[in-house]
């Protein structure tokens, strides 16, 4: 397990409320390793948020930890950067500046002027938003400041990207469009990432591992499912695709059974 | 605009004058004037107002006072000019006075070079114009002293809510004291500690002053300290993630976050610091308006009603140009353009 990039081992986190403590996950493992591209899927209220929380140290556990390349997590930091789901880029600054925030932060030290605006242009043109760098976020459409959110992420050249529903409040089009995008940089830059997503097909289409969650309280990993589908994948292509719709009915039935399992309970 | 409106007025009133006699008036009004947007902002404004000057001429004219009849729209008016054109003599008055002088001191430097010249400044009692500057100079003042105390009081409190606790009970209790509570401990202390041959400012408004300060400082406080702990937590994520020190936080999340709202803080505070002035100056006898009142009440002359009116309406007025430009201001500085700022 120890050799893996990213190792979650034995989390659990217990938050307190008004009638004792609420036991949010229990005995969380996982193992992440570089480059692959994650998906943690589960039922609202599942935990998942809170996962990736711990691993960017926004959360600390009740017991067991994160290790990340041989160094444990405690606190937030650049080298997860975070895709928030509604964007939370700083309304008064425009998308190049929002960008540039995060890499003066990072690299002050290590990089010239020149190389700092060189590789914000470069990180805005990956998203395909330089044609919008000197607008503010309110003057542009929710998916495109969602670029600006991943472009900003992706600027911290972090060593995980962890993305929070990051097209959850999206349309379908838009949504569909940033997918490729993340696919394309993804493969470009070889990040590993770990997403959260409701989404089934946006699942199966990004990931190299889905990571079903079971429900809470005390929720855990259910299932892991490979997805031994060839890269690049291409939407169309994939309609008609025996293996792909497997996959897609595999996490959509362990959803519905443990939806089943919850309104027994 | 004005001009083209009242053209519009005149026009519309020869047309009901006409449509009256064909007794269609109403069909007439609401397509020439009612429903055009432009004439109903100034149409509808306009009419209240004449209907509040002939409610206060037929109520003034039957209210019989120790000082005589209480002035109407009329008498405040021509007061009104009085007071300007009093203010014009005046300042002939000191131009003649300070001739005089060149010429006295010039008479005698010819017959005795070196002889000591004596220049004395033009003592006349400030007149109205005069005391209108005084206090926008005074609330100013105090305004500007105040937003340096709490903003960055607003903004501690803001951060740490161990700091708001502590101030809270404290900002609880100031808040809602008069400034005629604090006046009287403002002159007493003022008079005890600013002691100096030479005052660079007079004591009658370092207590003005200092009341304002007093009265205006909690808004801001509380504005900013809402402001600044209200900051949406995904923008605090994203300093905590870009792991920012202390005072980058500040610059680039804390202060751009609530500048909206230390700005309508801002705003509160200058409306009441207005508002306390004229009653500190009454007592302190600081020169501004509050001091034209009081001195006109204390005459008591057959015009003392109609100027105090003046300065009523003077009063208003400044204190709604104050509002407006800080209106501005923080429709200027408002990151969040679609929020309304009224």
């Amino acid at each position: 397990m120890s050799n893996e990039y990213l190792n979650i081992s034995e989390v659990t986190i217990d938050f307190p409320t008004d009638n004792g403590y609420y036991r949010a996950l229990e005995k969380v493992n996982l193992g992440i390793n570089k480059g692959e591209f994650i998906s943690l899927i589960g039922h609202s209220g599942c935990g998942k948020s809170t996962v990736l929380n711990i691993v960017a140290g926004m959360h600390q556990a009740t017991s067991g930890g994160v290790i990340l390349e041989e160094k444990e997590v405690n606190e937030p930091g650049p080298d997860r950067a975070v895709v928030f789901q509604n964007h939370s880029l700083l309304p008064w600054l425009t998308s190049y500046q929002n960008v540039e925030l995060a890499v003066k932060t990072v690299f002050q030290s290590t990089m010239s002027k020149a190389e700092i605006k060189d590789w914000i242009h470069h990180n805005l043109e990956l998203v395909h938003m330089m044609h919008a760098k000197d607008k503010l976020p309110s003057e542009i459409s929710g998916g495109m400041k969602q670029r600006v959110g991943i472009a900003r992420a992706l600027s911290m050249k972090p060593k995980i990207l962890l993305m929070d529903e990051p097209f959850g409040a999206l349309d379908a089009l838009t949504r569909a469009h940033l997918q490729d995008s993340v696919m394309e940089i993804h493969a470009e830059l070889g990040n590993t990432v770990i997403m959260i997503t409701h989404d089934v097909d946006e699942a199966v289409l990004l990931s190299d591992r889905i990571v079903m969650m079971s429900n809470g309280p005390a929720a855990t990993v259910g299932n892991i499912l490979n997805i031994d589908l060839e890269r690049p994948r291409i939407r169309l292509e994939l309609v008609n695709n025996q293996k792909f719709n497997h996959y897609r009915a595999e996490v959509l039935k362990f959803l519905h059974e443990s939806h089943i399992v919850k309104d027994v309970a | 605009m004005i001009l083209q409106n009242i053209k519009k007025l005149f026009l519309c009133k020869q047309f009901l004058l006409q449509s009256y006699e064909s007794k269609s008036v109403l069909n007439i009004i609401p397509k020439n004037l009612i429903y055009s947007k432009q004439s109903k902002s100034l149409f509808i404004p306009i009419i209240a107002f004449f209907i509040f000057l002939s409610i206060w001429h037929i109520s003034a004219a039957s209210i019989v006072t120790s000082l005589g009849q209480v002035p109407g729209p009329a008498q405040v008016w021509s007061q009104s000019i009085n007071l300007v054109n009093e203010h014009i003599q005046d300042r002939e008055k000191a131009e003649k006075f300070y001739l005089r002088q060149e010429a006295r001191n010039a008479k005698k430097l010819e017959k005795n070079p070196d002889a000591k010249v004596k220049i004395r400044e033009y003592t006349g009692n400030p007149t109205f114009i005069d005391q209108i500057g005084t206090s926008l100079f005074t609330v100013l003042s105090g305004f500007f002293v105040a937003s340096i105390i709490a903003i960055p009081i607003g903004i501690f409190a803001g951060l740490s809510s161990s700091v708001h606790k502590a101030l809270n009970p404290l900002i609880q209790i100031f808040k809602p004291v008069s400034p005629l509570a604090w006046l009287p401990i403002v002159t007493i202390i003022v008079s005890a500690v600013y002691t100096s041959d030479n005052p660079m400012f007079a004591k009658s408004f370092i207590t003005s002053a200092i009341t304002v300060t007093l009265c205006c400082i909690w808004p801001t406080i509380i504005n900013t300290t809402l402001g600044v702990s209200s900051i949406d937590q995904d923008l605090r994520n994203v300093s905590r993630v870009l792991r920012l020190n202390w005072l980058t936080n500040l610059t680039k999340i804390v202060l751009p976050s609530s500048v909206p709202m230390i700005f309508a803080g801002l705003r509160m505070s200058l409306g009441i610091g207005w508002m306390v002035l004229i009653a500190a100056e009454m007592l302190a006898q600081n020169p501004g308006l509050g001091k034209f009142v009081w001195d006109e009440f204390q005459n008591g002359s057959s015009n003392s009603l109609a100027r105090i009116m003046v300065a009523v309406f003077v009063i208003g007025i400044i204190g709604f140009m104050l509002d407006q430009i800080m209106l501005l201001l923080q429709r200027k500085v408002s990151w969040d353009k679609t929020a309304e700022v009224r």
